[in-house]
């Protein structure tokens, strides 16, 4: 291990760059044979673990064919709107809230012990209460993408509110801005660039926290679609749902993280 | 005492008062929807000794919430982070892994719970699965972009004084990426600590997720909210005791 460690410290220095591709090639070909290996032998093989193959069929029927009451295009949707509308909540509470928290101290002092206080529970504990308090149709899943979103929003607003260079502020004071103009036209461009990576991070634990929601408590979304394939011991369905949700996240994700090129593109030709 | 504590203090007290006079002085929140502070020592006590709660004492089911997140996060920790320092230190061995690992990486540890379900049940196996399986993605991330930011003079400055490979791997890569591997074992036992509740309440015998569930079925709201400051109480205990960890394994870090 360690000699191979050594001889790969030597090869990073020249990296023969035409075996990588090949390398990665024989990687993915390793991966997907040892997965239809483990699928092929015997009907239960198949059934336990379906092969990558079978794993796409089902995924492209469930787009034309209902399971669990709608089709998966259907489902997403309705996961969709639940995330929309609660990582929608959590940021537009969470931004603000943050940077007002960075610049004003006394709220600070006064709402950090309240959040240190509840940032450790895990957001899926909410379920029960989220149930209690606004079912198990919209309203309750809402408050858990919720609890999942609304942290990092509202610590990376803080922090980048925090951080934000002091002579900026104390020009815009000497030219005699108030309070709101301060946090609107300096702390929050000033802050931009953490604020983004916030509402990332957030839409990454809000999608999460939405399909543990989904698996507990709804009706209709691709959690729901995949608890479903459970208790039929579907596996091939429940993998479909997994490949879905994957997309959804890597989808949100790289939306963020394009409208976060965008906003330094534009802030370096400015 | 600061200003600052003293705001602190303030702050949880007047919550505290608050929350007295909205359930037991006055009812504005009626006790089905939130519990009373009687009604959490209540539940507090019920679970606290004899039979239990949900199958067990409150010790039993934090007992195995607590063994099954360490133990997963063992496993992840062991492999996540040799993994990353493989892949960190050796582009053949990143090429022939990325793809693989870029498949899987993208879909949440929440929603390998029913797939764990299917192939291991409802016992602490399917558990451990996703534990690991959420612990081991930020662990191999954090370390693999550990070993990648060292200074490449400091591989070739201890290349130059003789170090062999086992050695430029003890005194220079581990050490020089140590920051972002605890970085990473931050992030991995928190998204295990979820995962965990996450996986109790979709379906378990013991466990903190599993009293959560039974409390939500029994609409015991005083119950409910026992369990949940269990939840974080356990959840900021081992953050603080890997951030112990941190300092005692790497001092020079201030």
């Amino acid at each position: 291990m360690a000699r191979t460690l050594g001889g790969a410290v030597v090869a990073l220095k020249k990296p023969r760059r035409s075996v990588l591709p090949w390398l990665s090639a024989l990687g993915l070909a390793t991966f997907l044979g040892a997965w239809i290996a483990a699928s092929s032998g015997s009907h239960t093989n198949a059934l336990i673990l379906p092969s990558p193959l079978a794993v796409l069929e089902t995924f492209a029927r469930l787009t034309h064919e209902k399971f669990a009451n709608y089709t998966l295009q259907e489902h997403l949707a309705s996961s969709l709107l639940r995330f929309t509308l609660g990582f929608a909540a959590a940021a537009t509470i969470g931004v603000p809230l943050g940077l007002a928290m960075g610049w004003y101290r006394y709220l600070d002092y006064i709402v950090s012990p309240l959040f240190e206080a509840v940032r450790f529970i895990a957001p899926i504990a909410w379920v029960p209460f989220a149930v209690l308090w606004f079912g198990t149709g919209i309203g309750g899943p809402i408050l858990i993408i919720f609890a999942g979103a609304f942290p990092p929003c509202l610590i990376n607003a803080y922090r980048g509110a925090r951080h934000v260079d002091r002579k900026l502020i104390e020009a815009a004071q000497t030219l005699g801005a108030n309070d709101r103009r301060i946090i609107f036209n300096v702390l929050l461009p000033a802050s931009l660039p953490a604020i983004i990576a916030g509402l990332r991070i957030g839409a990454g634990l809000g999608w999460q926290s939405l399909i543990g929601a989904e698996l507990i408590v709804v009706s209709a979304g691709v959690g729901y679609l995949m608890v479903q394939g459970e208790s039929n011991l579907n596996t091939s369905i429940v993998m479909a749902g997994m490949i879905a949700i994957g997309l959804v996240g890597a989808a949100i994700d790289v939306t963020l993280r394009f409208i976060e090129q965008r906003i330094s593109a534009h802030r370096g030709a400015a | 005492m600061s200003e600052r504590s003293r705001f602190a203090a303030g702050s949880i007290v007047a919550v505290a008062v608050l929350w007295v006079v909205a359930t037991s002085l006055t009812h504005l929140v009626s006790p089905g929807r939130f519990p009373d502070p009687v009604s959490v020592f209540a539940a507090a006590a019920q679970i606290g000794a004899g039979q239990g709660y949900a199958g067990g004492t409150i010790w039993r089911h934090i007992g195995s919430s607590v063994s099954l997140v360490l133990l997963g996060f063992a496993v992840a920790a062991a492999t996540g982070v040799p993994l990353g320092l493989a892949m960190g230190s050796s582009r053949r061995i990143e090429a022939f892994v990325n793809p693989a690992f870029l498949l899987v990486r993208p879909i949440p540890p929440l929603a390998w719970i029913p797939l764990a379900i299917v192939w291991f049940g409802l016992g602490s196996t399917a558990k451990i699965f996703v534990v690991w399986f959420a612990a081991f993605v930020p662990a191999l991330i954090n370390t693999y972009t550990g070993v990648r930011n060292i200074d490449p003079t400091l591989v070739a400055a201890a290349r130059v004084h003789g170090a062999n490979s086992a050695q430029v791997l003890r005194h220079v890569i581990v050490p020089g990426s140590l920051p972002m591997i605890f970085g990473g074992l931050r992030l991995s036992l928190q998204a295990s600590w979820t995962t965990l509740v996450a996986a109790e309440l979709v379906g378990a015998v013991y466990g903190l997720g599993h009293v959560l569930t039974v409390a939500s079925i029994d609409i015991y709201p005083g119950m409910i909210f026992y369990a949940m400051v269990w939840v974080a109480i356990l959840g900021a205990a081992m953050t603080s005791a890997l951030a112990w960890l941190e300092r005692s394994a790497a001092p020079w870090l201030r």
